[in-house]
C-alpha cells in the first residue's frame, strides 16, 4: 500500500484497535462495580473516531505547517448542516450526506483559507477565529429567519415529516442508514457470562471510513506533499529563497484539513440527524485544539489519541458523582473519607472542564509533544536503563544545517 | 439627530469594555511579547471581586423582633447585614449600596497579585516559546480560572447593582437642546475608562518608570544592557495590565450581570479589536475599542438590521478581516512587530 513498515505497523494497531474496538473497550462486566468505565457503548464509540478524524484533519494543518486554525468547528458545523440538508431533500440515505458534506466544507474552506492564509502567526489565529464566530453568528440567528431558513437557529436543523425526501421508499428505514442498514442498529449483540459486547453499524462504518482517512493521512505526511508542509513550518523565508511559493501548498493543507472537518461533521449528523450551531462556536474549536496538543501535533498517532482520551474522560468524568467517590475512598477512615470526597469533588462530574484546563496546561507546559511524547519518554526511560549515562544513540542535530527550529512570526 | 448620539453614546460603554480588555493585552504584548488569552479571565475575575465584596457585606445575623409578627403568628425574624449592626442602618446601608464602587479598592491589590503570581509562575516560562505555546497555555489557564468561578458562584448571572445614587437615567443632551436619555451608570463607566487609559497613557508618559517601560517596550535589549532590570518592570506592568482588565470587570457589573464566561464573550472580541487597532501599538487599542463598540451599536438599530439582517452580529468580525486584508498592520500598527 505504499506504506514502509513501520507505518503498516502503525496502521494494522490502528485497524485491530477500531475493529475491536466493542470488545476492547468493554473490559468490565455489565453487573460489575467498574462497569462505569466502560466505553464500548455505540454513541461514545462512534464520538471516538468521529473526533479522531477531525483531529486527524486538524492535525495536517497545525501539525505540519504550523498554522494554528481556532475556527475549525465551523466547517465541523458546515458539515453537518450539509448533511441534514441532504436528509430533508433526498432521503435518509448517508452516502450523498457524507459526500456533499465534504464537499461543501471544502468549499467553505477554500473561501475562509484564501483569505485567512493571506497572514500568519497569531493573525491567522484570530483570522479563522473571527469567521468562525461570524458563521456562528449566522447560523445562529441570521439565516434562520422565516423566509429563508438554512438553519433553523436555536432549536438546531432536523428531519420533519413534512420535508421532500424525494429518494425515500417504503421499506426503507426512517433513520440515517446506508442503503437500507440503519446506523443506529446493532448488527450484533454478544452476551459472554458477565460481558456484554455491542457492535453497531454507525461505528463500524465511522470506523471503516477513519481508518481510510487515517491511511490518507499517513501518505500525505510521507509524501512530497507532507515534506513541503514541514518545510512552511520549519522556515518559510528560506522556503520563499529557494524560489518556491508556500501559499498554494499552506491552503491545500487548509482545504484539505477543511474536508476531513467537514467529513465529521457530516458523520456526527448521520449518526444523529441533528445539526446545531453550537457546534460552530470558538469553544468546540477549542476543543479540537486541545484534543490534538494533548495526543500529540505533528504525531500520526497523536491527535486520534488525544481525541479518544478527552471524550473517554469527558463522559466518564462526568458520570462520577458523590456516592461514587464515597464508594471508592470507603476504605479510609470516616474522617479522611470525607476529607478525600470533599478534594476530589471539584475535578469531576460537572467539574470535568476544570481537570481538562489543568491538564492542558501541564501537558503545554511540560510535555509539548503531548502524550504520545509521554509514551516515548517512558519508553526511552526503559530503553536506557542498561545503557551507561552519556552514550545514547539518539538523533542529534547538525547545529550548521539544522539550526533550532523558529517559528514563523517574528519574536 | 437625536437617534445619531444616543447610538454613540450607546456603543461608548461595550467600547469602554473593549478599549480596557485591548489596552490590557497590548500591555502585555508589548512589554512582554505575550498572547495572552487569559484576559478575558482576567476581566471576568474582576467583576467577581465586586460579587465577593457586595456577598461579604450582606453577610447578616438573624435577630428576633418581638413586635412584630409574620402571618402565622411568630415572631418575625430580621435579617439584619453585620455591617448595619457596626456602623448602624444609615451607614451600613450606604456602605452596601456603595459595593460596586468600593470592590475598586479590593480590586485593585487583588488583581494586581493575581497579574504578578501569573507572570512569575506562569508566563515567564513561556517567553521563548512558539507564540502557539503562549496563547495555548493561557487558553488552557483561562478555562482553569472560569470553571473555578463557576465552582464557587454557580453558572447564573449574579445581579450587581449600581449604587441607587448612580441608578436611573438621564438627559445628557439637555445643555445642547437634544433629548439623549443614557443610563448614569453607563456615563459613570465611561468616564472611568476614560480615567483609567489617561491614568495608564500619563503612567508611561511622564514617570520615569513609565519611561523606561516604553525604552525596553522599543528594545529590551539594550535597556537591558544599561543595568536596568527591565524583566521586573515588565513583570509590573503585567500586573498593572491585570489589573486594568479587573477593573474594567468591577465596574461593568451593573451594566451587564457577571457570569463565568463573560470573559471568554469578551476576550474574542477584544482580540479583534487588538488586532484592527494595530498589535503592539496603545492609542490603537483604544481608539479601535471605542469604534467597534460605536460601530457595533450603529450595526444594532432597526435600519441597519433590517436592511442586511443579522449584520449586528457579525459587524466586528467584517470589520476585522477587512481591515486586517487592507491593512496588515492595524490602524495604528508599528512597522516590526509580529511580522512574518
Amino acid at each position: 500500500m505504499g506504506l514502509n513498515k513501520s507505518d503498516m505497523t502503525l496502521l494494522i494497531v490502528v485497524a485491530i484497535l477500531a475493529l475491536g474496538a466493542p470488545f476492547i473497550l468493554n473490559p468490565f462486566p455489565v453487573d460489575s462495580g467498574m462497569a462505569q468505565f466502560n466505553a464500548g457503548y455505540p454513541d461514545l464509540m462512534q464520538r471516538f473516531v468521529i473526533f479522531g478524524i477531525l483531529a486527524i484533519g486538524f492535525n495536517i494543518l497545525f501539525g505540519l505547517t504550523g498554522y494554528l486554525s481556532f475556527g475549525h468547528a465551523a466547517f465541523l458545523g458546515v458539515g453537518s448542516y450539509a448533511a441534514v440538508w441532504m436528509f430533508k431533500l433526498l432521503s435518509y440515505n448517508v452516502l450523498p450526506a457524507i459526500a456533499l458534506s465534504v464537499v461543501v466544507a471544502g468549499l467553505f474552506s477554500v473561501l475562509i483559507g484564501y483569505v485567512s492564509l493571506r497572514r500568519s502567526g497569531i493573525y491567522f489565529s484570530i483570522l479563522t477565529l473571527a469567521f468562525a464566530q461570524m458563521s456562528f453568528a449566522l447560523a445562529y440567528s441570521v439565516l434562520s429567519n422565516p423566509k429563508f431558513n438554512l438553519t433553523n437557529g436555536e432549536t438546531g436543523l432536523q428531519v420533519y415529516a413534512g420535508d421532500p425526501q424525494i429518494f425515500h421508499r417504503e421499506g426503507l428505514p426512517d433513520v440515517p442508514h446506508l442503503f437500507g442498514i440503519a446506523m443506529r442498529d446493532n448488527f450484533l449483540e454478544l452476551k459472554m457470562g458477565g460481558w456484554e459486547f455491542t457492535f453497531n453499524n454507525g461505528y463500524y462504518l465511522c470506523a471503516i471510513i477513519m481508518l481510510v482517512v487515517f491511511y490518507l493521512a499517513i501518505r500525505l505526511f510521507r509524501s512530497p506533499f507532507g515534506l513541503m508542509l514541514r518545510a512552511v513550518k520549519s522556515n518559510q523565508n528560506r522556503l520563499n529563497y529557494t524560489g518556491l511559493n508556500p501559499k498554494p501548498y499552506t491552503l491545500a493543507a487548509f482545504i484539505i484539513s477543511g474536508m476531513y472537518a467537514g467529513l465529521a461533521g457530516g458523520l456526527l449528523a448521520s449518526m444523529d440527524p441533528l445539526a446545531g450551531a453550537e457546534r460552530m462556536q470558538w469553544t468546540a474549536s477549542g476543543e479540537i485544539v486541545l484534543m490534538t496538543i494533548l495526543g500529540g501535533a505533528g504525531t500520526l498517532i497523536g491527535p486520534v489519541l488525544g481525541a479518544g482520551f478527552i471524550k473517554y474522560f469527558e463522559n466518564i468524568f462526568s458520570k462520577i458523582n458523590d456516592n461514587v467517590l464515597h464508594q471508592w475512598f470507603a476504605f479510609m477512615p470516616d474522617g479522611m473519607e470525607d476529607f478525600m470526597v470533599f478534594i476530589v469533588h471539584p475535578f469531576v462530574g460537572k467539574g470535568w472542564h476544570l481537570t481538562l484546563g489543568i491538564l492542558f496546561m501541564l501537558v503545554v507546559t511540560f510535555l509539548p509533544g503531548g502524550l504520545v511524547e509521554g509514551g516515548q519518554r517512558i519508553a526511552n526511560l526503559f530503553r536506557n536503563r542498561g545503557k551507561k549515562k552519556g552514550d545514547d544513540d539518539s538523533y542529534k542535530p547538525d547545529p550548521e544545517h539544522h539550526p533550532k527550529e523558529t517559528p514563523h512570526v517574528a519574536e | 439627530m437625536d437617534a445619531f448620539f444616543l447610538q454613540i453614546l450607546n456603543g461608548l460603554d461595550k467600547g469602554s469594555a473593549y478599549a480596557l480588555i485591548a489596552l490590557g493585552l497590548t500591555l502585555i504584548f508589548g512589554t512582554l511579547g505575550v498572547v495572552n488569552f487569559a484576559h478575558g479571565a482576567l476581566f471576568m475575575l474582576g467583576a467577581f471581586c465586586a460579587v465577593t465584596l457586595q456577598r461579604l457585606l450582606s453577610l447578616s445575623f438573624e435577630t428576633i423582633d418581638e413586635t412584630k409578627t409574620d402571618f402565622l403568628g411568630n415572631p418575625l425574624k430580621v435579617k439584619t447585614p453585620y455591617v448595619e449592626g457596626w456602623f448602624g442602618p444609615e451607614i451600613g446601608g450606604s456602605i452596601i449600596d456603595w459595593a460596586v464602587p468600593l470592590s475598586i479598592l479590593i480590586a485593585i491589590p487583588f488583581m494586581i497579585g493575581v497579574g504578578y503570581v501569573m507572570e512569575r509562575g506562569l508566563i515567564k516560562h513561556f517567553y521563548k516559546r512558539p507564540h502557539a505555546d503562549q496563547i495555548l497555555v493561557t487558553f488552557g489557564l483561562a478555562i482553569v480560572l472560569q470553571e473555578v468561578i463557576k465552582y464557587f458562584f454557580g453558572a447564573n448571572p449574579i445581579q450587581t447593582p449600581p449604587p441607587d445614587a448612580l441608578l436611573g437615567v438621564v438627559n445628557i443632551g439637555a445643555p445642547l437642546g437634544l433629548e439623549l436619555a443614557y443610563p448614569i451608570w453607563r456615563m459613570v463607566y465611561f468616564l472611568f475608562a476614560v480615567g483609567i487609559i489617561g491614568g495608564v497613557f500619563s503612567f508611561l508618559q511622564f514617570t520615569t518608570f513609565g519611561m523606561v517601560v516604553r525604552a525596553g517596550m522599543a528594545d529590551r535589549e539594550t535597556v537591558g544592557l544599561l543595568g536596568i532590570d527591565i524583566d521586573r518592570r515588565f513583570t509590573f506592568m503585567f500586573g498593572l495590565a491585570a489589573g486594568v482588565a479587573g477593573l474594567a470587570g468591577v465596574m461593568y457589573g451593573p451594566i451587564n450581570p457577571p457570569n463565568y464566561h463573560m470573559g471568554m464573550d469578551f476576550l474574542v472580541l477584544s482580540f479583534v479589536v487588538v488586532v484592527v487597532g494595530g498589535m503592539g501599538s496603545l492609542p490603537g487599542a483604544v481608539l479601535a475599542g471605542f469604534m467597534l463598540g460605536i460601530l457595533e451599536s450603529f450595526a444594532s438599530t432597526t435600519w441597519a438590521t433590517t436592511t442586511i439582517p443579522g449584520i449586528n452580529q457579525i459587524i466586528i468580525y467584517l470589520v476585522a478581516i477587512i481591515v486586517l486584508l487592507t491593512r496588515p498592520r492595524g490602524l495604528m500598527g508599528r512597522k516590526g512587530v509580529m511580522e512574518d
